[in-house]
């Protein structure tokens, strides 16, 4: 994978790190990393699809007892770290109600690693624009 | 949006595809590193999902 590399020179990394929550993948095209940016584009956007399509719940944000806030706040923030996808799938109605059956929960767990994938990315840009790594 | 019905082990070997592919993408710092990475973690996902397999059908006797 032939990529244009900029000399590591340390950046302002809040805009990388906003446009790659915002849309998956793009904190490492603003930072000229087009082929690892599709590629995680790609992964964390068929990831959260196929969380949709299996019919996957999104958490709501809840507190309680420990168990309680760690599961739905944590699940939250994870579906939230999908950025657009996230709110995309909000604003057009695919959150679906919690519902029994291996497949949901498999769908419910996908949409949840959309967003850890996504975190992983970000880091990874922000590893880059602070000039830690190529 | 059409509806996916996966056995466990279909969504298991999705998951772990496309986990293996990000690991590999942003740990790495070579294209060659990261494709061995890639594959090693998608070797041991692959592995834990058979081990864990076995695990519970013989855990239920």
């Amino acid at each position: 994978m032939a990529e244009v590399k900029e000399a590591a020179q340390p950046r302002n990394w809040i805009p990388v790190v906003a446009l790659g929550w915002f849309l998956p993948g793009g904190g490492h095209f603003l930072l000229k990393r087009p082929g690892r940016g599709a590629i995680v584009a790609a992964c964390v956007a068929l990831m959260f699809l196929l969380g949709l399509m299996m019919r996957g719940a999104m958490f709501q944000w809840q507190t309680g007892d420990l168990l309680t806030t760690v599961i739905y706040c944590g699940g939250f923030i994870g579906d939230l770290m999908s950025g657009v996808l996230f709110l995309l799938a909000r604003a057009f109605g695919y959150d679906q109600p919690d519902m029994a059956g291996h497949v949901h929960d498999y769908g419910t767990k996908f949409l949840v690693a959309a967003g850890l994938l996504n975190i992983l990315a970000m880091v990874d840009a922000y590893e880059i624009a602070t000039g830690r790594k190529d | 949006m059409p509806k996916m019905n996966l056995s466990h082990f279909e969504a298991s070997l999705l998951f772990a595809l496309l986990t293996s592919i990000v690991l590999g993408i942003v740990t790495k710092r070579t294209d060659r590193e990261r494709l061995r990475y890639a594959a090693y973690c998608f070797g041991y996902f692959v592995a834990a999902i058979f081990a864990l397999g076995w695990l519970m059908y013989l855990g239920h006797g």
